[in-house]
């Protein structure tokens, strides 16, 4: 039995969100060091803004400036800091209701340990010196003292608070706010997306995929249905049975029905046009898809016998990669009714 | 379907557009579910539960849509139900919907699919990194385009098959006001040279990138009465799936789809559907799937579906229209893409469709099917209450 092989396996994409109308005004506002909520349908204002009433759910489009001091209403110490988090020494994550707010916001605040946070504490935003029209806008929040000023302690870069002016700020009405601002609005962002697993190709797998290093395809039988599976599962789909006798199958095969492939996809540093065909093996009863090679893409056809072409002896791994592609073997082509049923 | 007869009495679509920069997700969502509401002239407060659906994750990143959606589909305090089916969830999401109704549990239920392909990458979404695998595909197109060789090759069907549906579809296209493609200059030469992506496979035949939402009302009988249009009645709906590869599966016209068909059918007592259907809303994603699907689906006998394309039958004024919209051909939200087929389905049988209205459709069908040819959903449609 060989050993199960595993590998990572990263998925990460940019992908991008269309802000539509508040949420664009919202990041834009903060660009503009503006902190914009709306008005709900029962008079509230919501911070961060909906778009949809929660209640109601009517369209919400009363926006509102409310003030960038807040009171924290519920908290969590942070001690051990991710990558990407908003600050890398420890610090808790609240929930603020910003003055003239109803509803609370998400988002960091710098303190030196959890006996400096409450709920209650008043705190007040701590702006980005560069700001680009993201929540990242707002680096943190950090203490107001009891006379409603910063505190003024180191933040977690050793630095002192850039927008510790100690003026005392007090909380103030809400003023209706058009979103408008000078400058292109904020439409859309980018939000990197990323997940890191660590992919385990199974016993049954891990078996085809060893036995490939010895250029030899393994194919696993059902006990019941008798059909020979290529690259094995494990069990039959059909039967529900596990499928534990090996049997090598191959390397030789015919192509039972392929397309010739002309879009470059940016992941694939294969030329095009190049074949790609579904190969019935000798010995196996469904398609392994390989490529075609050692013949003029426009002259493949169905029913054509091929054979395995390995990459060299250092190049061989445990991938089906170690199969560079399946080339003519010069043997007359297959009749149409000896595949038709693994079409 | 058994129990409460279910009627559609509100269908909302967006435009269907390559980017709406303009709206977020919640908003496009919203922009459909407000029409369909509109179209039933009913409220947000009027709805019991809402059923969604949306393409797999990595298609735009958003895992848990039905978190993020509750407020813009005004779901606060109701179930609110998440489907996911690949390709056919459209379809599926409605079915579920359907089921609702059916089986009394909640009176009006809202039902609705979206997908914003811009802010995402499908091609990316269908190949990611697995290690030990070799990539080749390159694209839906390359996994399609052998299975569409296989059609040729068993039927004998003439090469020009497939450019006679994507012409067909994109000049229907031109009479439905969502539809994402209006190619207002096309010809039968423009596709026949369009470039080979897959070969079998045309630029032109195969699916536009969209971004779009489609929804629908369903009620039971007192919510029909109560309809300021007349109601589209589901006669039959069925879901089947299977293994996206198993030794004996046939590719070319999967089992499930057979049975689907076929359990739609029984439901709804039709035993011709090509004599008994008058407007089909299938998933045609590539342009050969529609003589392939009229097989599956049991109008055209093996072998012969390309026959009906070819003459004409599935025109706009053929004696079987398929795609009157335009189909999957002219606007592809995936995620929306089967619950559009199933509302162009309900359009037809309330005479409401429009510019693209099949003359006196009183039966129609709609069809999705998704993932490698896997899971497939279906409904029929009637302009009649069902009987029994």
């Amino acid at each position: 039995m060989p050993e199960v092989l595993s590998a990572p396996l990263v998925v990460e994409f940019p992908f991008t969100r269309s802000l539509g109308p508040v949420q664009s005004a919202f990041l834009t506002g903060l660009r503009e060091r503006t902190l914009l909520g709306v008005r709900a349908s029962d008079g509230r204002i919501l911070m961060p803004p909906v778009e949809y009433d929660p209640v109601t759910a009517e369209e919400l489009r009363d926006l509102v400036e409310v003030a960038g001091t807040g009171t924290v209403t519920t908290w969590a110490w942070n001690p051990h800091p991710r990558p990407g988090q908003p600050l890398t020494a420890p610090f808790a994550w609240v929930l603020v209701r910003l003055d003239g707010a109803d509803t609370a916001l998400l988002h960091a605040l710098d303190a030196r340990g959890p006996e400096e946070v409450s709920s209650g504490t008043r705190v007040r935003v701590r702006w980005a010196a560069e700001r680009r029209g993201a929540i990242t806008d707002i680096v943190c929040f950090e203490r107001l003292d009891e006379g409603g000023r910063p505190d003024g302690h180191a933040d977690s870069q050793g630095k002192k608070s850039r927008q510790s002016d100690n003026r005392p700020e007090r909380p103030r009405a809400t003023t209706p706010h058009t979103g408008r601002f000078d400058g292109d609005p904020v439409t859309g962002i980018v939000t990197a997306a990323r997940l890191d697993y660590t992919y385990t190709s199974g016993r049954a797998q891990s078996r085809f995929l060893t036995a490939l290093t010895g250029r030899r395809i393994i194919g696993e039988r059902c006990p019941d249905c008798r059909k020979t599976y290529v690259p094995p599962r494990g069990a039959c789909p059909t039967c529900g049975v596990a499928t534990d006798e090996q049997v090598e199958v191959g390397p030789r095969g015919t192509v039972t029905t392929y397309c010739v492939v002309n879009v470059k996809a940016r992941n694939l540093d294969i030329e095009v046009p190049y074949v790609y065909a579904h190969i019935a093996l000798d010995g196996a009863d469904l398609g392994l898809h390989a490529r075609i090679g050692g013949i003029p893409y426009d002259q493949v056809r169905m029913g054509l016998r091929v054979e395995a072409v390995w990459v060299d002896d250092d190049r061989l791994a445990p991938t089906l990669a170690s199969v560079d592609h399946f080339r003519p073997t010069g043997e007359p082509d297959a009749d149409y009714d000896t595949y038709k049923e693994l079409l | 379907m058994r129990g409460e007869p279910v009627a559609v009495v509100g269908i909302g679509q967006t435009k269907h557009v390559s980017a709406r920069h303009d709206v977020s997700i919640a908003g496009l969502v919203r922009e459909a579910a407000r029409r369909a509401l509109d179209d039933a002239e009913l409220d947000w407060a009027d709805i019991d539960a809402v059923v969604i659906g949306k393409a797999p994750d990595f298609f735009e990143g958003v895992m848990m849509p039905e978190l993020y959606l509750a407020d813009a589909l005004g779901a606060v305090g109701k179930p609110l139900l998440r489907v996911h089916t690949a390709g056919s969830v459209g379809g599926s999401t409605a079915l579920v919907a359907a089921n609702l109704v059916a089986a009394r549990v909640h009176g009006i239920v809202l039902t609705l699919a979206f997908e914003k392909q811009s802010e995402s990458n499908a091609m990316w979404g269908l190949s990611l990194p697995i290690p030990f695998q070799q990539p080749l595909l390159a694209g839906a197109g390359g996994f399609f385009a052998p299975h569409i060789r296989a059609y040729m090759r068993r039927t004998g069907a003439p090469d020009t098959i497939g450019s006679l549906v994507a012409y067909k579809d994109r000049r229907n296209a031109l009479k439905n006001p969502c539809a994402h493609l209006h190619e207002k200059d096309i010809t039968l030469e423009k596709v026949q040279s369009s470039p080979m992506l897959w070969d079998p496979i045309r630029y032109s035949e195969t699916c536009p990138s969209s971004d779009g939402a489609c929804a629908m009302v369903l009620t039971g009988e007192a919510g029909a009465a109560r309809s300021p249009h007349p109601p589209a009645w589901v006669h039959g709906g069925a879901m089947r799936s299977e293994p996206t590869m198993f030794a004996g599966k046939d590719y070319v016209s999967p089992r499930a789809g057979r049975d689907c068909a076929a359990d739609v059918y029984r439901q709804a007592g039709v035993t011709d559907p090509r004599r008994e259907i008058d407007a089909v809303e299938m998933y045609v994603p590539f342009s050969w799937y529609e003589p392939m699907w009229l097989e599956n689906l049991g109008f055209a006998a093996e072998g012969e579906g390309w026959k009906l394309t070819e003459s004409g039958v599935t025109e706009l004024d053929g004696d079987l229209p398929v795609n009157p919209s335009g189909g999957v051909l002219s606007a592809n939200p995936i995620g929306a893409s089967g619950m559009i087929r199933f509302a162009e389905a309900a359009l037809q049988v309330r005479g409401r469709a429009g510019e693209h209205q099949v003359d006196g459709a009183r039966r129609a069908l709609g069809h999705a099917y998704g993932g490698g040819a896997q899971f497939f959903s279906m409904w029929l449609v009637g302009s009649e209450r069902p009987v029994g």
